[in-house]
């Protein structure tokens, strides 16, 4: 199998908003900059699929199109090393691919949270930015009855999909209290672009229920899901479906900035106004830098673009921008804050790990994850606790293990040529 | 008072195969661990169970602690997956040969199966293994656990004894009185076993055991790929070569078809963190006995540390300049293997239980005699 050496004075891993904008950036500043991600187009999870969705999408889209100086590399990092500053990534081929940089901007971007309940392992039930991304890469959901479940404005924006590819949105069903949203909806009026974008929505979705203090308290069904039974305020009933999108919010992708040695915490990886990590010559922007939408991430990938490339003065004009983001991030994460009683959907019975069908009982009287894992092998399997780990932090408040390589399931082959690179 | 009879510190496998040991022989036992129940080297293990011929001493131990495990098999939950797979020694080339022979001629007369395979039987026995290689050695009594679900076991089946365990809490120092906790505490115990492995030599004085830094890679899910425990036999000249750095060719099976691959010695190294260097090297010398390993996607790899003595045998006995303080550390990469054993022979000495095998061997005092 082949093995690629490549190099780059700013290395961009990611190409979501932040690293598209990062790269940018970067590159504007003169910078030689390369990009390092396995997705097949520019846009990341949501941009996926290279389709110019709206002015903004098309703007950074075409300036990443048109800047001169960037170079891509369709390669999965499974592995980094901050001392010998290199990264080791894998094609979808099989070929291992190492990578030099004097520079590094971590654009990791985010994934889904799960929580169990009863039922949520059956076929049809799925992730809600899952559904989203197989429905843009062509799954056929005409005429198909879907139900959207959990917590966060993703919810309504995969929703706002569906219509628009002929699915019926049965309802979306929303954990957070209506007050709380509220509140936040308030907030949304000193940001003017998040303001236009939520009524656009609101009014394309206007025929759609939106139940907020709502939740799917279990999936039915024998083979495939055939229905979920709803909770509002103690109020049950059953609604019949093909699809259940669920998802309760994001989890930042920290894996890479931890076997990086970054300091981390509960919300992302740890910066400062630079964007700049514990690690030298580091960066992190965009969700993996705590959870805060498409325009924070926008404005942290330029920082750091322009701060890799010793563009400082210009990194800093952005300030304020960033601050009015990472403003409205916290009033995203207070809004829609997951409620106590989602714990209760848990029985013992429930799967919590399906790589290894480690149910919930089977963690009774467990001291942490770690002795989880060696004594039930929960998140040993495949993904690597990437799932229950996330839905594990709500539940049993336990904080993540520490990373070692590799950070993706890697071929033995491609381990071993990190000593070519 | 209601101080423990005994507190062994360490809930690795060999702490907890101790304190069932002593429970059952009728003693008030506590268990004290810095970490979690096997958190340390019995996490970081592959779980094997084989007899070795390094000395008659090792040999009798090993085998001895075979016995035991089979006894205790059946009683042993389904967690711990205990498969008698067998072990596999592959000779690359006739000098190695000669070795598996020697080997074979040392265990048939004292009654330990063994069989010596051609190139073809090899090939057979092990289909990944590289073509040319010139036969093995197969010991078909050896077998391989999940050490952490056994050592959980152990612990609670010394609780139903009337055992406590007490998991978090750090110990400063061992002493006569009992244990010097990290808040400045003392927790009295008429005797103390210093079953802390790698981190004995921390807590007690006149403990010469050092650390031997290990990496492992686990697979994703190859179903057949290996079916025994495959170790090369030019482990023997690598792990006594004297050098404070050695890689070799050992791969084992899990149930569920994952294959772990290792093994690197790393003397007197303390740093947790994977050394890409090493595990790269490991890595390598798989992939030279087994190419098909190449292609077998890597999910996580780890580090360990073994207690090594230099004499290569386990510290069981009473601690030199202790009245009450006693040792069962220093197991290197037999402390799965040999927990059973060690535990009748810690047992036979503090209890008069009965053992199979004479203890005089593996009291610490042979090594602080044999320096002074």
């Amino acid at each position: 199998m082949s093995h690629v050496k490549m190099q780059g004075s700013i290395v961009v891993v990611g190409v979501g908003p932040a690293g598209i904008a990062a790269a940018w950036a970067a590159a504007e500043a003169g910078g030689d900059v390369l990009m390092v991600d396995n997705g097949a187009a520019a846009g990341g999870q949501i941009w996926r699929g290279g389709k110019a969705l709206d002015r903004l999408s098309t703007k950074w889209l075409r300036r990443l199109e048109r800047a001169k100086g960037i170079r891509r590399v369709g390669a999965l990092v499974v592995s980094a090393e901050a001392d010998r500053k290199l990264l080791l990534a894998e094609t979808a081929e099989g070929g291992s691919v190492g990578v030099r940089y004097e520079k590094l901007i971590l654009a990791t971007g985010a994934r889904e949270r799960f929580l169990p309940f009863a039922g949520w392992t059956l076929p049809g039930v799925v992730g809600a930015g899952g559904l989203q991304a197989l429905v843009k890469s062509g799954l056929d959901v005409r005429g198909k009855r879907v139900v959207l479940a959990g917590s966060g404005p993703l919810l309504l924006a995969v929703a706002d999909l569906l219509r628009e590819r002929e699915a019926t949105v049965v309802l979306i069903a929303e954990q957070a209290r209506m007050a709380a949203i509220m509140r936040f909806g308030m907030k949304l009026a000193s940001a003017p672009a998040k303001l236009i974008q939520a009524v656009v929505l609101k009014a394309r979705l206007a025929t759609v229920p939106y139940l907020t203090g709502c939740w799917v308290e279990r999936a039915e069904g024998a083979e495939r899901l055939k229905s979920v039974m709803l909770n509002q305020g103690g109020r049950r009933w059953r609604v019949e479906c093909d699809y259940l999108g669920t998802g309760f919010g994001l989890i930042p992708n920290m894996e890479l900035a931890g076997l990086l040695g970054c300091e981390t915490g509960p919300g992302g990886v740890v910066v400062d106004a630079r964007q700049r990590t514990s690690v030298e010559g580091v960066y992190c922007a965009g969700e993996a830098a705590g959870i805060g939408g498409v325009d924070k991430s926008l404005a942290e990938g330029e920082i750091a673009g322009w701060a890799a490339a010793g563009q400082e003065d210009t990194a800093r004009a952005l300030e304020g921008v960033r601050a009015k983001q990472l403003g409205f991030a916290a009033a995203l994460g207070e809004a829609f804050g997951l409620r106590e009683e989602l714990k209760g959907l848990v029985t013992a019975e429930t799967v919590v790990c399906r790589c290894e069908d480690v149910r919930m009982g089977a963690l009774e009287g467990m001291e942490d994850w770690r002795e989880a894992k060696l004594q039930t092998r929960c998140g040993m399997g495949r993904c690597q606790g990437r799932v229950c780990g996330g839905a594990l932090e709500f539940l049993k408040g336990w904080t993540p293990a520490v990373v070692k390589p590799p950070v993706f399931p890697a071929r033995v082959a491609t381990m071993v040529a990190e000593d070519e690179v | 008072m209601n101080a423990p009879d005994i507190i062994v510190v360490g809930a690795g496998i060999v702490g907890a195969a101790c304190a069932l040991e002593l429970a059952r022989g009728g003693a008030r036992v506590s268990v004290y661990d810095r970490g979690i129940v096997a958190g340390g080297a019995s996490a970081a293990g592959m779980g094997h169970v084989c007899v070795m011929d390094d000395s008659e001493a090792q040999f009798q131990l090993t085998r001895y602690s075979l016995e035991l495990w089979a006894e205790m098999s059946p009683e042993m939950p389904a967690a711990a997956e205990h498969v008698y797979c067998g072990t596999l020694w592959v000779a690359a080339d006739e000098e190695e040969m000669a070795e598996a022979r020697r080997k074979a001629e040392f265990y048939l007369p004292r009654g330990t199966p063994a069989e010596l395979l051609d190139e073809k039987q090899l090939a057979a026995a092990e289909p990944n293994l590289r073509k040319g290689l010139a036969g093995g050695l197969l010991l078909p009594a050896d077998s391989v656990l999940y050490q952490p679900a056994v050592a959980w076991w152990m612990l609670n089946e010394a609780k139903k004894l009337g055992a406590t365990v007490h998991v978090n809490q750090p110990v400063e120092s061992i002493e006569d009185d009992g244990l010097h906790m990290g808040d400045g505490t003392v927790v009295a115990a008429g005797r103390v076993v210093n079953a802390a492995g790698a981190w004995a030599a921390r807590l007690t004085r006149n403990t010469p055991v050092k650390p031997k830094k290990g990496h492992l890679m686990i697979t994703e899910r190859a179903a057949e790929f290996v079916r025994h425990e495959v170790i090369e036999l030019g482990y023997i000249k690598s792990a006594h070569s004297g050098a404070t750095e050695a890689v070799a060719f050992n791969v084992a099976p899990r149930p569920a078809g994952q294959v772990l691959i290792g093994s690197c010695r790393q003397l007197g190294v303390w740093d947790a963190a994977i050394d890409r260097k090493i595990l790269n090297k490991m890595l390598r010398r798989a992939i030279e006995y087994m190419p098909g390993l190449a292609g077998l996607r890597g999910i996580r790899s780890w580090t360990g540390f073994r207690a090594a003595t230099e004499d290569s045998l386990p510290l069981i006995g009473p601690c030199e300049g202790y009245e009450r303080v006693w040792l069962a550390t220093g197991h290197e990469g037999l402390g799965i293997t040999t927990a059973t054993g060690t535990a009748k022979v810690l047992a036979a000495q503090m209890l008069g239980r009965e053992c199979g095998i004479p203890v005089a061997p593996y009291l610490p005092s042979r090594r602080v005699a044999g320096h002074g």
